[in-house]
C-alpha cells in the first residue's frame, strides 16, 4: 500500500483528499501545516505529499525547499494542491521541487491522473 | 423532468439519423438533464413541446441543438496515456522511414470532442522538434457536432479541461495564460484543424491518412452501423497507416477490415497487409 500525506490548513479540503486517496488503497496521513509535515516525514518518508500552498506556521513553498535541500535518499513525489493559478506561482513551485501542480477546485479524476502521471498510483 | 415515449422516439430517430448513434433505453434516463440546458435557453419547461418544436423546425440549426445535447463529449488530453506514448516511441518511427521521401503525415482524430486528442498528438510532434524539422504534419480534428467544432478552433481551455491529463510542465510549455483560458500555442495550433463531420460519410480531405485515431465514439453505435464505421475508416487509412481505438475498443468481432497489432495494445493496421508487415515490431528505437 503506498502512502501519501495530505498538508492542507483547510479540515474540508483534507477530507476531500482523504476519501479520494483511500478510494485509490492509498495509506492516509494528515498535517495542516509545513511544520508537521517535517515532523510527519522525519518519522517516515511518505510516497507521496499533497502540498496546499498558504498556510499558518510554514507555507508549502518553504517546507518544499527545505525537504528537496535535506537530501534524503528517498524524496518522495510532490503534487502542489492550491487555488494559485498563474504561471508565475507555477513555475515557482516546479523551481522549488514539485513533480505536479493541481489547481484548485478539481475533482477526484484529476487528482487520479495527477498520481498516475507522477507514478503513484 | 419526465418526456413522453412518443417524445424519446422522436429523439432516437433524429439521433440515428443524424449521428448514426443509437439511444438505447440505458440511455434514455438522462435525457431530462441534458435537456435541461435547451429549456431554460428556449424559456419552454415543458420537455415534450420542446422536442417536438426543435425537432420538427425548419430551420435544421435547432435539431442540430437538440443532438449535440445529447452527445456524450468527455474528453481529456494524453487520454490513455501510455497508448499515446507507444504511438509516439514506436509507431512514429515507423512511419518517418515509411514517408520520408514526401516527409508529409496526414492524421484525424475521428470525434475529436473540444480537441485535446488533436492537440496532444500536437505536442507529441512539437516534443520531437529536431525529429520533425522539416516535416508537414497535418492534423485534422472532425465532429458531428458544429458547437465542440467552433470551441476546438478557438483551442482555449478553463482550468478544470486543462489540468485534466495534462502534466504540468506540458501546461505551461504549450499553452499560455489568457483572459480566456489557458490557449494553446501557435506552434501546436499550426498543426491542427477542425471541421464538422460525421464519421458515416465519405472521408473529408485529403481522404488518406497515416494514422486514424477514433476514440470512444463508435461505443454508441448498433453493430450494422458500426461496420459501416468501420468500412469508411478502413477507406481513409493508408495501407501502411494505423487506427487507434479507445483503451476499452477493439476491432475483433467488430470488422473483417482490421486486425489489432500483434505488438501494440489499441493499434490496428488493415486486414490485408502481409503478416509480417503488420507489426512494428522492427526492431527500431524510440526518436526524441
Ligand atoms: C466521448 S467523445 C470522445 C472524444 C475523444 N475521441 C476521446 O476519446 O477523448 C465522442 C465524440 O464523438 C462525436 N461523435 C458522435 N457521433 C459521431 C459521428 N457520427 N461522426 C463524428 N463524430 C461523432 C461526439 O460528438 C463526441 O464529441
Amino acid at each position: 500500500m503506498k502512502t501519501c500525506l495530505i498538508v492542507d490548513d483547510s479540515r474540508v479540503v483534507r477530507r476531500f483528499l482523504r476519501s479520494s486517496l483511500e478510494a485509490l488503497e492509498f495509506d492516509v496521513r494528515e498535517a495542516c501545516n509545513g511544520r508537521e509535515a517535517i515532523a510527519s516525514c522525519e518519522e517516515s518518508m511518505p510516497d507521496v505529499i499533497l502540498l496546499d500552498w498558504h498556510m499558518p506556521v510554514m507555507s508549502g513553498i518553504e517546507f518544499i525547499k527545505l525537504l528537496r535541500q535535506g537530501g534524503h535518499a528517498n524524496q518522495p513525489k510532490v503534487v502542489f494542491c492550491t487555488t494559485e493559478n498563474d504561471v508565475a506561482h507555477i513555475r515557482a513551485a516546479i523551481d522549488a521541487g514539485a513533480d505536479e501542480y493541481v489547481m484548485k477546485p478539481f475533482d477526484h479524476d484529476t487528482l487520479h491522473l495527477k498520481l498516475q502521471l507522477v507514478g503513484v498510483a | 423532468m419526465q418526456v413522453s415515449e412518443a417524445s424519446k422516439r422522436i429523439l432516437a430517430e433524429l439521433l440515428k439519423s443524424q449521428t448514426g448513434q443509437d439511444l438505447p433505453a440505458s440511455r434514455r434516463w438522462r435525457i431530462g438533464s441534458a435537456l435541461s440546458g435547451l429549456s431554460r435557453e428556449h424559456g419552454i419547461a415543458d420537455l415534450d413541446r420542446l422536442i417536438t418544436m426543435l425537432a420538427l423546425s425548419r430551420r435544421s440549426s435547432l435539431a442540430h441543438k437538440l443532438i449535440e445535447a445529447l452527445l456524450n463529449n468527455e474528453t481529456y488530453f494524453f487520454r490513455d496515456r501510455a497508448m499515446f506514448e507507444m504511438l509516439g516511441d514506436r509507431a512514429l518511427p515507423d512511419l518517418a522511414q515509411a514517408r520520408a521521401s514526401t516527409r508529409t503525415l496526414k492524421i484525424w482524430s475521428v470525434g475529436c470532442s473540444t480537441g485535446q486528442e488533436a492537440l496532444s498528438l500536437a505536442m507529441l510532434f512539437a516534443g520531437q522538434e529536431a525529429h520533425w524539422a522539416g516535416w508537414t504534419v497535418d492534423i485534422l480534428g472532425t465532429d458531428v457536432s458544429q458547437s465542440v467544432i467552433d470551441l476546438s478552433r478557438t483551442a482555449c481551455y478553463s482550468q478544470f479541461q486543462i489540468q485534466r491529463g495534462l502534466a504540468v510542465d506540458q501546461m505551461v510549455r504549450w499553452f499560455d495564460e489568457t483572459e480566456q483560458g489557458w490557449q494553446a500555442q501557435d506552434r501546436l495550433r499550426r498543426m491542427v484543424r477542425f471541421e464538422m463531420h460525421n464519421l458515416l460519410d465519405p472521408p473529408p480531405d485529403p481522404g488518406r491518412f497515416d494514422i486514424i485515431l477514433c476514440r470512444n465514439v463508435l461505443l454508441y453505435f448498433d453493430e450494422p452501423t458500426r461496420t459501416r464505421a468501420f468500412d469508411r475508416l478502413a477507406s481513409a487509412l493508408a495501407p501502411d497507416g494505423w487506427l487507434m481505438l479507445g483503451a476499452g475498443e477493439t476491432t475483433i468481432g467488430q470488422t473483417s477490415r482490421f486486425v489489432p497489432d500483434k505488438t501494440m495494445r489499441g493499434l490496428h493496421r488493415h486486414a490485408s497487409l502481409p503478416a509480417p508487415s503488420r507489426s512494428a515490431e522492427t526492431g527500431q528505437r524510440a526518436v526524441g
